[in-house]
């Protein structure tokens, strides 16, 4: 069914009626060519770009429990392209390219809102980085502005500029990045994916891959073993969980991430701000809410929560620069796993299994890739080979000293 | 959370630095002949368990004790905390 | 006429009364009251607006769940936008405002949003504003976003102060009702060490609300005097106005407690909250429960209440919100809210009570079997619509409406950790689930125990098993006898029929959405929520969630608890962001470490800059100089010509020392230290295990079994990290000791040609520094004025020059007396700039340089990297994407034209090739301006660039407009051959 103005005029004058459902749930087929495990926003897009894009057919996606519950329903909902490093910048230039006509593409509104992201700046090398960051986004063909503290002042005159600790020395700003309603993006995959023929397939979760002679050729599921061509795992937060079935170590620890939402306030933010000398990021929801965030907890976790600790630290990088949040409330703190990986970089790739393809290791950064890391990964499924913006993701790029590390950190999960 | 440190009893983990799993004491032989590959597995690739995991902390900001905490990765419960270096020596790293 | 409300009783302090302002109009109230108890005094029942279609709201509640009665309390830059009048304590001069509403509470625009509400219906927004594509952002964003939110900030600092405290207990007994109280008490008699919070200023809970008795007295003087009793005990610490907020694991509580929010302004000293962190070896879980409403056409109007709400208003504040008021109830609860108003002398129009066999009453009405199916009064309750078994309908006139549909235990806190809550179908609600955080036990309403007997019992109960866990043992005590009531419910959780039932009062979604949401398959309660957005509101769907999981329960044909619940997240109520972050906000944001010359650095002016948490001199600024150029230029050319000294402290120093000394930096440089002689200082490069380039720095072989090492200053707490786990996860048996003395040495560099001129007037004669008995790169432990201290010869700046340390509180002293002595050679003291500057000139690497990417090879330093030893990072340093034959080298860069700066952050290109990422030949890391050579200079990273030395490349920063052609040069500015250091 198509969202047009005139359906919702007619809806709303005969009582909602006529609204089906935004997908339908399926029951397993016995085999696919397709199987995407997985039905987060990564999963849900793969199936949705494989179907329109690649053209594939006989495509199902598995979901443990209800689609969009992983970190695609839980993040801070911020878009970007503002990468330094060559393996990453085009692939989240492509990536914020896909958000700007996502809309139209799916027909649903996800409330892609470009209000600009801007990184503070606080120090001279912080500010040759900086620069150095800006262009090489322009030289990628993304868009980097680099504001004066005048500039920044007269666009948030409440940001602490004055009595600050750190004090602001400029920043770096994409006016094209900015926020989506994340859980939207899910629903309009998983739409856009159903009237395209994919199967979504709710509370299955995979329990075993059915491998022989090096090659995969289905899964084992709690709804009973189904074949497949081809079996994509698209489960980051649980990689290791689910490719250890498979008999995989991966470059990846899970970690918990910490989010939190303010109560409803009258708009004070329009942008997104990250604080770069403490740990903090903040935006406005279009309801009202200020979502932000800071480092993951530090320690490797399954659990979904995490403790005061990092609350407590989060809150702290607020206050040093919007002291005038001390009385804006904390509604909510929540926990997601997310896929550390070795170098901070994602990994979309073949397997050492023949037909059996990976993609995971987001860290915190797979929200804004959602659109591109679901195309480029259709695009190694149907045709075998990278996509031109998603070369350097490759497995083995650890052993053979390609790392792509944004922030220099190492080896060391918890740091990136 | 809460480490009960062998030597100083239960801190509050924030005194407390992570490295990751322990398996980072069994560092490999840079004169075997796969060197690089071993050193590749032993840097990058990690189990990750979702369950009984340990792991290192360095009690930064106390006696500077590396310890090897063994905690539940789905409960934080932690079953056991033992000094790294008689860890070190009881694994094999004394020479 | 105020008060018009006001009844006899209650636990207000009638002697005093309070004066208050709420929407600019004035009323009066008494100490105790709530700032609703005592707008509701005042016949005040329209409170607030409601968030999406601005519907007239009043209080739903009488405590912290409230979704309708919020305001914007207290007016400039103490606003707090969203305050629950249900708790905000009444003082004099209070003042608050309505919210989300314009122009004014009674008259609100947005309410057009009302009459619009069948295109407003759940998720309308993902089905429309995309005609044509750019309108969304353009246009219909910035409108909803304008007519988003509830309260404002003030857009102000927050002038309030936040502590932070820590405090441990043996038990935490969260809640002060019946079973909090016993809990308390039972586990204090046996002596463990009690804390007892409670978010309200009250202590006793709903024995407060309450008109029965407990043994021979009234509840809540029970109440009073078992608090009395605990606070006589010296183990048991009582938290009023403490809300604990979050469990958090291995018996980690955070609680915040309202120090100062009672008052107009806090004390002077006094914050006006505390976080606090308790940490507890067990915890009684007696948080109570929460009654829940039920939904019918038009069930939001001011006037419809909880009736345990309305009670409570009744009893404890002896404030009505009306003389008429009729019950609408599934369960015999509703009963007593009725029997509570008629006895004090509120009139009772009806009870409608949807069971056939509800309860009869010779002081008022009850309709059996009956429901409420309208209700009419724009902005406040006037008439509700009654349909009888019969099926006729029937009107009655009232002002309040108090609904009671049950109660649901409070089990937030026991599913912080992700234990799910467990169905108790004797209740018809969640209690508890199997999983509580460790050492958890709930006890009271909060289990399910809705009676006061079985409050008190299982309160006893409770403690015992948590006395027994933590080994104590405790005697029952003989609880009081109290009102034991059985529990009679007949589930009833919405009139069917309804065209607009709410549910989320404050989020104004309805019965209909959620049937629309299971239309289009939102069906998983997670989906449930975040397509209705029931629940998400300010109360986090304490009253709302529950109705809603019953009707999509009804609609799936699936039973409440095969829906499931969400997740419980903290914390417990919304919480302000200052409490979290304590007194770490704005320029207290981090502690500050100052060097041990800041405070003869400040008397002369100097200007500083954050390096990590220390604060360093960038340069002293002479009288005349204007720009900080001209400052740094005269440091850096006086340095080169005379002597310059600068404070080097901040650098990480770490002592090594054991007879395995040499044996361990051998494995920590990627060069070799084996055979350092004593007496000599190495310059060294640590890698990462990954092979990467980790910190640069210097070891001074003091002893045969004693070295110094220094770090940079941002990685002094890594490297020393990072060699404790060398130490003692991988080479456990070498006998080497380690300790950071960073903060133990005060150190200078003492730099140019008049360097041990100008040390030689400082250090104690009997010390020989001349160039034969101190060479370069030589080391000693000399004297200044008696006091021990270190010399060093070593140079960043490429001149002759020493870093001398004595203790840090010498430190003052030493820069005093070098300046002192210095005057004689015009001696200058810089700063971090002219540091800065020195060492681009000499092709030094520092922290843009080693970015944590950059290997030896790309320094240019891959040589030292030893192959005949084993070092950390120098097996993984041989991968091939590390060794690549175009790899970064790092290179000098000058400009052609002798005018154009050369940036830092500016990318390099081959001369005509085209300007983009694939063409990408490297960058620029440090730049700046040289008063030697008199023109910018800078290194940087380029492709083979030690091959292309006298290449004329291209320059490019399009962020900042930069485009031109510079050539590549030896990063060695200055002294190519080193033969300065050596003189």
């Amino acid at each position: 069914m198509r969202y047009s103005g005139f359906k919702v005029i007619k809806e709303a004058l005969t009582g909602h009626r006529g609204w089906g459902p935004a997908w339908r749930d399926r029951d397993p087929a016995s085999a696919y060519d397709y199987i995407i495990i997985g039905g987060g926003g990564h999963g849900l897009a793969t199936a949705y770009y494989l179907a329109k894009v690649y053209g594939q057919s006989r495509i199902a996606v598995l979901e443990k429990g209800w689609i969009g519950g992983g970190n695609v329903g839980r993040n801070t909902t911020i878009i970007r392209s503002n990468y330094l490093l060559d393996g990453n910048e085009p692939f989240y230039e492509f990536s914020l390219q896909l958000w700007e006509g996502l809309e139209q593409e799916l027909n649903y509104n996800a409330m892609v809102s470009q209000r600009g992201i801007l990184n503070l700046i606080h120090t001279d090398a912080q500010r040759d980085a900086f620069i150095r960051r800006g262009n090489a986004m322009i030289l990628n063909g993304a868009d980097a502005d680099l504001l004066s503290t005048a500039q920044i002042k007269a666009r948030y005159p409440f940001l602490n500029t004055d009595n600050a600790r750190f004090p602001i020395k400029g920043g770096l700003a994409q006016h094209r990045g900015g926020t989506v309603r994340h859980d939207a993006v899910a629903w309009g995959y998983a739409r856009g994916a159903d009237q395209l023929g994919v199967d979504i397939i709710q509370n299955c979760e995979v329990t075993g891959f059915l491998i022989e002679d090096g090659t995969c050729t289905g899964v084992e599921t709690t709804r009973g073993p189904i074949k497949a061509g081809k079996v994509a795992s698209c489960v980051a937060g649980s990689s290791s969980r689910v490719m250890e079935k498979a008999g995989m170590r991966l470059p990846i620890e899970s970690h918990v991430l910490q989010a939190f939402v303010s109560e409803g306030l009258k708009p004070v933010l329009s942008g997104v701000i990250t604080f770069g000398a403490g740990h903090f990021y903040c935006s406005q929801s279009d309801k009202g809410g200020l979502v932000f965030g800071g480092d993951i907890d530090g320690y490797n976790s399954y659990a979904q929560r995490g403790n005061l600790p990092v609350v407590e630290d989060v809150c702290e990088g607020g206050m040093a620069i919007f002291p005038m949040l001390g009385r804006a409330r904390l509604l909510r703190m929540w926990g997601g796993i997310m896929d550390m990986s070795m170098d901070g970089s994602p990994i979309i790739d073949r397997t050492h299994v023949d037909g059996l393809y990976f993609n995971g290791g987001w860290c915190y950064g797979g929200f804004k890739a959602t659109p591109a890391s679901g195309y480029v990964y259709a695009h190694l499924l149907a045709t075998d080979t990278p996509h031109p913006t998603a070369t350097a993701y490759r497995f083995d790029r650890f052993s053979t000293g390609h790392m792509i590390d944004e922030k220099g950190m190492g080896n060391q999960p918890n740091l990136h | 959370m809460i480490i009960d440190h062998p030597l100083l009893g239960p801190r509050d983990s924030a005194e407390f630095t992570y490295l990751g799993d322990a398996s980072l004491i069994h560092r490999p032989d840079w004169e075997a002949k796969d060197a690089i590959s071993q050193f590749a597995e032993y840097g990058y690739q990690r189990d990750n368990p979702a369950g009984t995991h340990r792991e290192l902390w360095f009690h930064e900001q106390g006696d500077r004790s590396w310890l090897v905490v063994t905690r539940s990765t789905t409960t934080h419960e932690i079953t056991q905390v033992e000094l790294a270096r008689d860890v070190a020596r009881r694994e094999g790293r004394s020479t | 006429m105020t008060q018009v409300n006001r009844l006899a009783g209650g636990q207000v302090d009638r002697s005093k009364e309070l004066s208050f302002k709420f929407d600019g109009k004035s009323y009066r109230g008494y100490q105790g009251d709530t700032l609703a108890s005592a707008l509701l005094a005042n016949d005040v029942r329209l409170m607030g607006r409601s968030f999406k279609y601005h519907r007239p709201r009043g209080p739903l509640t009488s405590g912290s769940e409230e979704p309708n009665a919020i305001v914007e309390l207290r007016s400039g830059a103490r606003q707090e936008p969203n305050t629950r009048a249900t708790t905000a304590e009444l003082f004099d001069g209070l003042t608050a405002k309505s919210q989300n509403r314009w122009p004014s509470l009674a008259f609100d625009a947005l309410a057009i949003n009302d009459r619009l509400s069948n295109f407003l219906a759940a998720g309308f927004y993902y089905k429309t504003f995309m005609w044509p594509a750019v309108f969304w952002e353009k246009l219909y964003e910035p409108i909803i976003r304008k007519a988003a939110g509830l309260g404002s900030l003030s857009l102000q600092d927050d002038p309030d102060s936040y502590d932070k405290g820590f405090r441990h207990c043996d038990l935490l007994v969260i809640g002060s009702g019946p079973s909090g109280l016993m809990a308390a008490l039972t586990a204090a008699r046996a002596g463990a060490e009690v804390i007892l919070a409670d978010e309200d200023f009250l202590l006793g809970g709903r024995l407060n609300a309450e008109t029965y008795a407990i043994g021979d007295e009234d509840a809540r003087d029970w109440a009073a005097a078992t608090v009395a009793e605990l606070g006589a005990m010296s183990n048991v610490r009582i938290m009023p106005r403490t809300t604990v907020i979050g469990a958090f694991d291995h018996g980690i509580y955070g609680a915040l407690e309202r120090v100062s929010d009672h008052v107009a302004v806090p004390a002077d000293g006094k914050p006006r909250q505390i976080l606090w962190r308790i940490y507890t070896k067990q915890t009684i879980l007696a948080a109570g429960a929460t009654e829940r409403p039920i939904a019918f056409e038009q069930n939001d109007r001011p006037g419809i209440m909880l009736a345990s709400a309305m009670r409570a208003y009744v009893n404890r504040w002896a404030a009505t919100p009306a003389h008429t008021v009729a019950i609408f109830t599934n369960n015999d609860d509703g009963h007593r809210t009725a029997h509570d108003l008629a006895a004090k002398g509120v009139t009772v129009a009806a009870v409608i009570d949807t069971r056939a066999d509800a309860l009869k009453s010779e002081h008022f009405e009850v309709i059996p079997g009956a429901t409420i199916t309208n209700t009419q009064g724009r902005l406040g309750l006037t008439v509700i619509e009654v349909t009888l078994s019969t099926g006729q309908t029937r009107s009655i006139s009232c002002g309040a409406l108090g609904v009671s549909g049950g109660w649901n235990p409070n089990v937030h806190l026991a599913s912080h950790q992700r234990g799910r809550p467990t169905w108790m179908p004797e209740i018809s609600a969640f209690g508890p689930g199997a999983t509580l955080p460790e050492g958890m036990h709930a006890a009271g309403a909060a289990m399910g125990q809705l009676s006061t007997h079985g409050a008190l019992q299982s309160g006893a109960a409770q403690a015992l098993v948590a006395l027994k866990a933590m080994g104590k043992e405790g005697a029952r005590p003989d609880p009081p006898e109290a009102e034991d009531a059985p529990i009679r419910i007949t589930p009833f959780w919405h009139v069917s029929g309804a065209k607009r039932a709410w549910l989320d009062q404050q989020n104004d979604v309805t019965a209909k959405d959620v049937k629309l949401a299971h239309q289009e398959n939102f069906r998983s309660v997670e989906h449930l929520k975040r397509y209705t957005t029931l629940g998400m509101a300010t109360d986090q769907g304490k009253t709302s969630n529950m109705g809603g999981l019953a009707i999509m329960a009804e609609l799936a044909g699936k039973s409440i608890p095969e829906v499931g619940t969400t997740i419980f997240r903290p914390p417990y109520t919304p919480t302000a962001i200052g409490a979290f972050a304590g007194r770490s906000a704005g320029a207290d944001f981090r502690p500050i470490r100052k060097t041990p010359s800041h405070f003869w650095a400040e008397e002369q002016g100097a200007v500083f800059v954050e390096v990590g948490m220390w604060l360093r001199t960038q340069w002293f600024p002479r009288p005349g100089e204007t720009h900080w150029r001209q400052s740094v230029d005269r440091e850096v050319a006086q340095t080169r010509k005379s002597v310059g000294i600068c404070d080097v402290t901040t650098l990480g120093k770490i002592d090594v020392q054991g007879a395995d000394a040499a044996t361990f930096l051998n494995k920590i440089y990627c060069n070799p230290f084996a055979k350092v002689p004593i007496g000599k200082v190495r310059y060294g490069l640590m890698l990462r295990e990954d092979g990467i380039a980790m910190d640069d720095g210097t070891a001074a072989r003091l002893a045969e079994d004693h070295f110094v090492v220094t770090t940079t200053t941002a990685n002094a707490v890594g490297v020393y990290r990072h060699m404790e786990f060398v130490r003692q996860c991988l080479f456990p048996d070498l006998d080497v000791q380690l300790i950071s003395t960073t903060e133990a040495w005060a150190q200078f560099s003492v730099a140019g040609p008049n360097a041990r001129n100008l040390l030689r007037k400082v250090v104690d004669e009997e010390h020989d520094i001349s160039n034969e008995a101190f060479p370069y790169m030589g080391c000693g432990e000399i004297s200044v004025g008696g006091v021990r201290g270190r010399l060093f010869r070593i140079s960043f700046s490429g001149e002759l020059a020493y870093e001398i340390a004595v203790p840090t509180r010498y430190g003052d002293a030493l820069i005093r007396k070098m300046v002192a002595a210095g005057e004689e050679f015009d001696a200058v003291v810089y700063g971090t700039e002219a540091l800065g500057v020195m060492r681009i000139e000499k092709g030094h690497a520092a922290g843009n340089e080693l970015n944590g990417t950059t290997t030896a090879l790309n320094l240019g330093m891959g040589r030292m990297v030893n192959k005949k030893k084993d070092s950390i990072g120098s097996t993984l340093s041989e991968r091939p994407g590390l060794n690549e034959k175009d790899a970064l080298k790092l290179v000098g860069l000058k400009p052609v034209d002798p005018a154009d700066p050369v940036p830092a952050g500016a990318h390099l290109m081959t001369k005509g090739t085209p300007v983009d990422a694939a063409h990408d030949q490297g960058y620029v890391t440090s730049a700046c301006f040289s008063p030697n050579l008199g023109c910018h200079i800078a290194i940087g990273y380029l492709k083979s660039g030690d091959a292309r030395m006298g290449e004329v490349i291209r320059l490019v920063s399009p962020l900042t407009g930069v485009d031109h052609d510079v050539e590549v040069v030896s990063a060695h500015f200055i002294d190519p051959e080193g033969e300065r250091l050596r003189v």
